[in-house]
């Protein structure tokens, strides 16, 4: 049946952008009233940012199919370049956010050679250096610049509630992103390219520039997501922005509700943060064991996640 | 001059050691072609063998390494059945076996740290011998070269196996040509298995003098190991578990080098070592040349 399915796709279109559009609507809607009823606004602060963190390594695995283990690096890059900005200059700190951003993106480019590396060697490689960005800013011989060990303190700017709203923006951003990835032609090429790179070269694909395209969007959300994170707790240490935890939840996350569609990350997000906050924070060998039981599950039963149990039954999942 | 003479005798033994700690994630890659994640945790578990059998049945430590190579076998041949041969029919085994083993890594650190608490644990200095044996006038512990000593046979053994059994002979035909070993009738479950097996084992008997190279063993190690083992894997080339001990050296000198000089930045040593490698030469130090021995 490949002819239906592919006018299926071509009138799909113009339903996909109404479908974003809705689901970026009712993003918007259940997070400003959340904070109404819910009291614990930093639970729902730190939801947003791991839905975010799912989404922005979505748009790297679930379109190129490189998994970057070390994508905490660009969360805490963002995080110290957003404080370093606050502390020494006098820019706002919306800007101050978006340097952050910026910051993460730049790094993207100084680790761009690693997309030369296929599968496993890029995960291993990408978590060696976000390791190495962790103990160059924690290094006590730095101390005078990134406050070493010690962290930093942005107390000054603290505003839980105007970074509640920034964070709520950066989500939209992310999962509009997806949503354009899921729809348009960029997001075809990227997944024509995972699919298979040397048929997509042949038809004309730059290849290279794709995944670099989407690398640098990932590390670019992940920077303003750390940004807004760092705004939102404003005194950090090094640990705090750089525990090898954000990567691994990411993955989990991402993997849980289902890679390569637009809500998959937001649903796994959603639950398995709301399951970690009810039994992991007070012990989390608990959450450990039971998330480690879950990839196990998934990679053997389940490889598209939660959200491939509604596509096995044909259901259109965006 | 002295300085340098300790950092190089002690890169030396340091990097023996740790050969033996990224042998067993080779040896699986080399075979199979998946990635154990969890090995720093099956070593940090081989570290917890060590303290139980010292400390809580006062026995002697080096006592762990036939118990290891039992736990290795009654843990490593039904995970082996559970999960390798599914893995193997797969579309991507390498990046899948990659994220389920992170899985079960992460449900081992929890149930060790469930078993034995967050506390750091160490062996007695004395129990391998208290002194400390000397050698171009550089003293370092009795346990150091007890490390040394049993990573070397170990991987004297592993050469034999390869080069004098018919086992070892299939198991390097399998390493490097899996179809043509399929179809001439080699056994690769037999031979996979073995390796499985093995490659636990070996991360369990290297666990046993974590807690005297390191200091001490606890939970949390085990990703810190994994990253440290693959980029000692990756050094030496991935996929030729023999030559893990060119990478084996070349970490441990670094690491001691770093130490004695600048020792703040020593901790980052694996990991840029590991970055400048991959992107400069994938195929490691040795290559594919001399895929083995």
């Amino acid at each position: 049946m490949p002819n239906s399915t592919s006018t299926q796709n071509v009138s799909a279109k113009p339903n996909r952008l109404r479908t974003s559009i809705i689901l970026l609507v009712v993003l918007t809607a259940v997070f400003l009233v959340a904070p109404h009823l819910y009291a614990n606004q930093s639970l729902v602060f730190t939801i947003m940012t791991f839905i975010v963190l799912a989404q922005g390594l979505n748009l790297l695995y679930g379109f190129t199919g490189y998994l970057p283990f070390g994508y905490v690096g660009f969360f805490g890059s963002g995080a110290y370049a957003t404080s370093l900005l606050v502390l020494h200059t006098h820019l706002p700190v919306l800007a101050c956010v978006a340097g952050g951003g910026l910051a993460a993106a730049l790094i993207g480019v100084i680790l761009g050679p690693l997309l030369r590396l296929s599968g496993a060697y890029f995960s291993i490689a990408n978590l060696a250096a976000s390791q190495i960005l962790f103990f160059v800013v924690s290094n006590p011989d730095l101390a005078d610049i990134t406050g070493g060990p010690y962290g930093l303190k942005i107390e000054q700017v603290y505003d839980p509630t105007a970074s509640y709203y920034c964070m709520l923006v950066v989500l939209l951003i992310a999962c509009g992103l997806a949503a354009y990835f899921r729809s348009s032609g960029f997001g075809m090429a990227l997944r024509a390219i995972k699919q298979d790179p040397v048929s997509a070269a042949m038809a004309g694909l730059n290849v290279v520039r794709h995944r670099l395209i989407a690398w640098l969007v990932s590390a670019l959300i992940a920077g303003l997501a750390g940004g807004v994170y760092a705004w939102g707790i404003s005194v950090f240490y090094p640990d705090a922005v750089f525990t090898l935890d954000f990567s691994v939840f990411a993955i989990v996350f991402a993997l849980f509700g289902g890679v390569g569609t637009v809500i998959g990350p937001i649903v796994g997000a959603s639950l398995l943060y709301i399951l970690y906050s009810a039994i992991g924070i007070s012990t989390p060998q608990y959450f450990q064991l039971i998330y480690g039981g879950l990839i196990v599950l998934l990679v053997l039963f389940l490889p598209g996640g939660l959200l491939s149990l509604l596509q096995r039954r044909g259901i259109n999942v965006f | 001059m002295e300085l340098l003479a300790y950092a190089v005798i002690g890169g030396i033994l340091y990097g023996i050691f740790f050969t033996l700690v990224g042998l067993g994630l080779n040896l699986l890659f080399g075979v199979m072609r998946i990635i154990n994640l969890a090995h720093g945790q099956f070593i940090v578990l081989g570290g917890y063998l060590a303290w139980t059998i010292s400390d809580r049945l006062g026995l002697n430590p080096l006592w762990s390494i036939p118990l290891s190579i039992l736990c290795a076998i009654v843990i490593g041949w039904p995970l082996y059945r559970a999960v390798v041969p599914r893995l193997q029919r797969s579309d991507d085994p390498e990046m899948l076996s990659f994220i389920l083993f992170f899985g079960i890594g992460q449900m081992l650190t929890a149930v060790t740290m469930l078993l034995f608490g967050a506390d750091q644990r160490s062996l007695p200095e004395d129990a391998l011998g208290s002194g400390s044996l000397g050698l171009f006038g550089q003293e370092f512990p009795d346990s150091w070269w007890w490390a040394a000593g049993v990573s070397l046979t170990a991987l004297a053994l592993l050469w034999l196996y390869f080069s004098r059994t018919r086992l070892g002979y299939a198991t390097r035909a399998v390493m490097s040509e899996r179809d043509e070993a399929i179809a001439t009738g080699i056994d690769v479950r037999r031979v996979s298995t073995i390796a499985f097996v093995a490659g636990l084992a070996l991360a369990g008997i290297a666990g046993a003098f974590v807690p005297y190279l390191l200091g001490s063993v606890s939970p949390d190690l085990g990703d810190g190991l994994t990253t440290t083992a693959f980029a000692i894997v990756i050094i030496g080339s991935l996929g030729n578990p023999l030559g893990t001990i060119v990478g084996g050296l070349v970490f441990g000198l670094g690491t001691m080098l770093m130490q004695t000089y600048y020792s703040s930045w020593s901790n980052v040593v694996p990991y840029a070592l590991l970055l400048i490698i991959v992107l400069i030469r994938p195929s490691g130090l040795l290559g594919k040349a001399v895929r083995l021995a």
